[in-house]
């Protein structure tokens, strides 16, 4: 009794001075976006000579300008971070962290916060897109760079570059209309389960040609800056082509490769619309691979409407967004740290 | 002769590999275009584009189009592209060798490079709970902050990317002539990567028109044309979204309709960026 009261006290505490650092993160973001928007409006006039004719006093203001927009901007994503941060503290008071994300009833009705089913299904959905798309991706990628003559390499970019626009709510669509029926009707009967068609497969597929563009140019990307005098080495000792490509080509592009697989997980992991359009939205772990799941942040777009309602529900998707914002936040800063160091590689 | 025959076959197995996983790709890309066609141009008429939806729409009763998600659309993603442009451009020209130390620019641009790959939702999310946290409702503002924040970073880094191709002889040339460094940036730089900046500006309002996570929630999705910033308003993704799995067909006909329009949009953006670069390319200074 004497533990609870004091834990209690704690808590209150830390929720205060969670609350007095908030507020003041608060003031800082209203004052911040509003200066933000001015500062933007007087670089714009500045740049068309509409406030004043006086040379060094335009370069002044000018310069400064750039200065705190480039600052307020950095600063404000850190404002994003710990706003986020902040609301999904709430559910710490009851609930504790290991709690949230091993036990595995998501309930909120309830009270029961498990996002165990979700963090699962979300691993296994990238999971498979990525064995889907990996392979397929740099395959393309060699044939584009290695085999094929100039003017079809030519052709091919741009409607990789199209692939890489198509909008995600209408990979989503495309998915519901073709891959959903296919997947119930034929695919899995085949493998003698009975599925709705909305499920696991049929979001990692779908997961998986989202993510081809990214891959591929990436991959050309690194391709194209090995050094032409190593492929000329290995060529002229006799090794085939493909021999080329895998003993020199792959070695020397692996970070660029790994860049590619990290960033596209990133992109995999917190895709949200299309996901949400085929997976089913059930937040429980499936039974095979053709059953319904949910992953984090489909599961942030199904429950928005009914969030105000239940209390610390809030606080719960606000868990489920930190943890997709960590998580992506960390692969993305992995594969661009990785990228970077594949593309010094090879500057001479 | 065995091993040159196995060396020979690998190669054409996995040459025949190859192209198969090309073709799987770009048929991905034909099968989407397709279908899309293929179910949005029945979909379309001259109501569907010029009208907007009447009556009790959703449940197949009254008539009407999507002008309100067509427009709203344009509304929420040419203001985003604008602010995200200039914000943009400050930054980017900012973080050139003149004005900001080589460190704290790789910093920045570390940034850059991962927030372009935050998902939107996380974007969504932020201005949905700062909205209801300022007792606002969904409206055109707080859809267009959240257009304008996705935006920041791609349009940043593609305009530095631009900025970063200019020779340094124009910029010498110019400091020679007397020019202060921000007439510099604005007046020389600025001009000389003008093809570049125009094909990021034009990525951005790809991408931005075409994002639903984001504006899903901080735009909202009424029937009629908002009449002021404080409005919400409908989308294309957000009507697509929402009509997809109707089980009514008019209903779902919009749904194709809009996505058709919306694919349309976001081609012919790639298109005109492409023209437009090549044409005026022809004006910077080799």
């Amino acid at each position: 009794m004497e533990k609870k009261k004091l834990r209690w006290l704690v808590d209150t505490k830390l929720l205060m001075a969670i609350v007095i650092i908030f507020l003041f993160f608060l003031f800082i973001f209203v004052s911040l976006f509003i200066s933000l928007l001015f500062l933007s409006v007087i670089t714009f006039l500045l740049l068309y000579n509409f406030v004043t004719k006086h040379r060094k006093l335009r370069d002044f203001i000018g310069t400064k300008t750039m200065l705190s927009v480039t600052i307020i901007f950095v600063t404000f994503f850190f404002i994003m971070f710990f706003f986020i941060l902040y609301k999904s503290l709430f559910i710490l008071g009851n609930y504790s962290l290991l709690d949230i994300l091993f036990s595995s009833i998501w309930n909120p009705e309830y009270g029961q916060f498990g996002l165990f089913p979700i963090i699962y299904v979300t691993i296994i959905v990238t999971g498979i897109a990525l064995i889907i798309a990996v392979p397929i991706s740099i395959l393309s990628a060699i044939y584009i760079t290695e085999y094929a003559p100039r003017r079809i390499r030519k052709t091919i970019r741009p409607f990789i570059d199209v692939l890489a626009g198509v909008p995600s709510v209408v990979y989503g669509l495309c998915a519901y209309l073709v891959l959903v029926p296919l997947v119930k009707d034929v695919i899995a009967p085949w493998f003698g389960v009975e599925s709705t068609g909305s499920c696991v497969f049929t979001a990692a597929i779908t997961l998986a040609i989202m993510v081809f563009p990214i891959i591929i140019s990436l991959c050309i990307e690194s391709f194209d800056a090995i050094p032409i005098s190593l492929k000329e080495a290995s060529l002229s000792v006799g090794a085939t082509k493909w021999e080329t490509v895998k003993k020199v080509v792959f070695r020397a592009s692996a970070p660029g490769i790994i860049s590619a697989i990290l960033l596209g997980f990133g992109r995999a992991f917190g895709e949200t619309i299309a996901v949400s359009m085929v997976i089913g939205g059930i937040p429980k772990i499936p039974s095979s691979i053709f059953g319904p799941g949910q992953t984090l942040a489909s599961l942030i777009v199904s429950a928005y409407g009914e969030m105000m309602s239940v209390p610390l529900y809030e606080s719960a998707l606000m868990m489920v967004t930190l943890i997709l914002f960590i998580v992506v936040l960390l692969f993305n800063i992995l594969g661009v740290i990785v990228l970077r160091r594949a593309r010094r590689r090879w500057q001479f | 002769m065995a091993i040159l025959n196995r060396r020979i076959i690998e190669e054409n197995i996995f040459k025949i590999l190859m192209l198969a996983s090309l073709a799987v790709v770009l048929g991905s890309l034909v099968i989407i275009v397709g279908l899309v066609v293929i179910n949005g141009v029945p979909a379309l008429s001259i109501e569907m584009l010029t009208q907007t939806p009447s009556g009790k729409y959703y449940l197949g009763q009254g008539g009407g189009g999507i002008l309100n998600a067509i427009l709203g659309s344009l509304f929420l993603a040419l203001p985003a592209t604008a602010i995200a442009y200039l914000i943009g451009l400050a930054i980017a020209l900012y973080l050139q060798r003149d004005f900001l130390n080589p460190w704290a620019s790789g910093f920045i641009r570390f940034t850059l490079d991962v927030l372009w790959g935050i998902p939107s939702i996380i974007y969504g999310v932020f201005c949905f709970m700062f909205m209801i946290m300022l007792g606002m409702r969904a409206s055109l503002l707080v859809g267009i902050i959240a257009l304008t924040l996705l935006e920041i970073p791609i349009i940043t880094r593609y305009i530095d990317e631009a900025i970063s191709m200019v020779p340094s002889g124009l910029k010498e040339s110019a400091y020679s002539l007397g020019s202060t460094k921000f007439e510099t940036a604005t007046k020389v730089i600025r001009r000389q990567a003008f093809p570049g900046i125009l094909a990021g500006v034009l990525l951005g309002l790809g991408r931005g028109i075409g994002d639903a996570a984001s504006i899903l929630f901080t735009a909202g999705s009424p029937s009629d044309i908002p009449t002021s910033i404080f409005d919400p308003t409908a989308a294309l993704p957000t009507i697509i979204f929402k009509f997809y799995t109707s089980s009514i067909t008019v209903v779902r006909q919009r749904a194709y309709a809009a996505a058709f329009i919306l694919l349309m949009i976001v081609l012919a953006i790639s298109i005109i960026s492409r023209l437009l670069t090549r044409r005026f390319r022809k004006h910077v200074i080799k």
